[in-house]
């Protein structure tokens, strides 16, 4: 994609950007220029406002990606769905923070920032929304394992920084 | 000093690994080293996190918390040795990505471990000065230790934001001091992927030297004493450095308890003292007294003398996950996932 298309869509791919008709409430993202609800386009020119989704959302249907998509071999396998918002667009997206076997129908998510693809080691990089679990909730409580007593410096534990 | 943290959030990414599972891998005594550096789990990061995803999730919590409106913010600077970008700025993409452009400025910046806290002293000055109602630092990184080195055991990754401003202030700082000498214990060259120090030079003349120093020189402006803080936060590259030099100034264990966070996700550079610091403010009751001292190789401390307002039990510290849960929570991996997440296989080409 190039560099210009991408960072037009910056608003969408970073905020959720879309927008919504003044004339019937209908949001929409990708966002339009025109209503396509209301049974007169013509009714919704000129009303068509922005309108940022709220990040929230619910799975409505899913896929676990296998044969990756071109810069997402790091993450294989990883899951794909669609997540209808509160607001009414149903977006596609990556779920991630989860493993594949828990991604499940009903899971709620919430947008999170997140790199979507570089363009080679010395290109642009995209960023974007993804899903995550909304209440992305702790493992097991492990601090218990962690030495209360602090040994003596070794010559290579040092380094500061 | 009228300005101070309005509001903060911390990021820590999912995925951990043990010093025991390094040093399988390398035929060391990973255990061992973990108990000698008193660094049990770090964090990793997921192929599709760095510097600019970190400090983006950081900053969309912390403006949540304060409900500010991300259009009054008049400045963002991040601190990271990790920008994904050697040139085009990190703190573009987070102004652009929390809703805060175009009406601001907004720079990166770097030195080493304390870039973070050198954010929150200029956004004093800004705030201070009138110049801006809202300054964000934020402290993020995703730095690396070369494989087999010391340092792999212990860097990880994270991110903490900090809005500075006037009004609704839950934690004023008092005071701030800074200690600054070209000491060179820790460098990274331009180009190179890997960080170089200078082992057991790390220690005493560095670290040591210039945390005591700045905590010293802050308490004699302030007229303070180590019993005079409730919680006391040092930068922590591993779990023994902050506690022996917590110790060496006087300060006791229970004072120095909730802003030790590395034994538990690793050193995150720039946001080691931050993401300290935001699990101490998740502690803190009105009144108490906090001292922040941050160090960066190179080298540098900045310190500072914070006083927790009663505005602290009307500030939502229920939004996004406290640090304790960073802390508990996360996800093991072997060494091959670590290794694959963190670009360390080379999958051929050039």
């Amino acid at each position: 994609m190039s560099i210009a298309r991408f960072w037009r869509e910056t608003p969408r791919r970073y905020n959720l950007g879309g927008s919504r008709c003044l004339n019937c409430t209908n949001v929409y993202f990708p966002p339009r220029a025109v209503c396509p609800s209301c049974t007169a386009h013509r009714q919704s020119l000129g009303k068509m406002e922005p309108f940022q989704l709220s990040g929230e959302g619910e799975v409505i249907s899913y896929t676990i990606v296998h044969d990756p998509a071109e810069g997402f071999e790091m993450q294989v396998p990883y899951a794909l769905a669609l997540v209808r918002t509160p607001e009414g667009p149903v977006l596609t997206g990556q779920v991630v923070d989860i493993s594949p076997e828990e991604v499940r129908i009903g899971l709620t998510v919430r947008a999170t920032f997140r790199k979507l693809r570089e363009e080679g080691k010395a290109g642009v990089i995209h960023y974007g929304y993804k899903f995550t679990p909304s209440q992305a909730a702790p493992s097991p409580d492990r601090r218990g394992a962690v030495a209360e007593s602090v040994a003596e410096p070794t010559a290579t534990g040092n380094a500061a920084t | 000093m009228k300005a101070g943290i309005v509001s903060y959030g911390a990021y820590v990414p999912r995925y951990r690994i043990t010093p025991t599972e390094i040093g399988k891998v390398w035929g060391v005594d990973g255990a061992g080293m973990g108990v000698a550096l008193n660094v049990h789990r770090k964090s990793v990061p997921s192929p599709d996190e760095d510097t600019i995803t970190i400090s983006t999730e950081a900053l969309r919590v912390a403006l949540a918390r304060g409900g500010i409106d991300p259009q009054e913010l008049g400045a963002i600077y991040v601190g990271s040795e990790s920008h994904p970008y050697a040139v085009k700025p990190t703190a573009t993409v987070v102004a652009q990505a929390v809703g805060a452009t175009p009406n601001l400025t907004a720079a990166d910046f770097e030195f080493a471990c304390k870039a973070g806290t050198a954010a929150i002293q200029t956004c004093l000055g800004l705030v201070g000065a009138d110049m801006v109602r809202y300054g964000v630092a934020i402290g993020s990184d995703t730095s690396q230790g070369a494989p087999s080195d010391a340092l792999e055991y212990s860097a990880s990754a994270g991110g903490a934001a900090f809005i500075i401003g006037r009004e609704k202030v839950i934690a004023r700082v008092l005071h701030t001091v800074s200690y600054t000498t070209d000491t060179p214990d820790f460098w990274r060259r331009e180009g190179q992927r890997y960080p170089s120090h200078s082992g057991r030079f790390t220690g005493e003349p560095a670290f040591f030297r210039h945390v005591t120093e700045c905590a010293r020189r802050i308490m004699d402006v302030a007229s303070t004493t180590p019993a005079s803080y409730a919680h006391v936060v040092f930068h922590q590259p591993n779990g023994k450095f902050p506690t022996r030099v917590g110790k060496q100034l006087g300060f006791t264990e229970a004072q120095m308890e909730h802003g030790l966070v590395t034994p538990y996700i690793g050193n995150t550079y720039s946001a080691a003292a931050l993401i300290g610091l935001s699990n101490v403010l998740d502690h803190a009751r009105p009144g108490q007294r906090v001292l922040v001292v941050g160090y960066g190789s190179g080298a540098g401390s900045d310190a500072f003398d914070i006083e927790i307002t009663d505005d602290i039990d009307r500030y939502d510290r229920s939004v996004g996950l406290p640090v304790e849960a960073f802390l508990h929570g996360g996800v093991e991996i072997p060494y091959a996932v670590y290794a694959k997440f963190r670009g360390k296989i080379h999958l051929g080409g050039s």
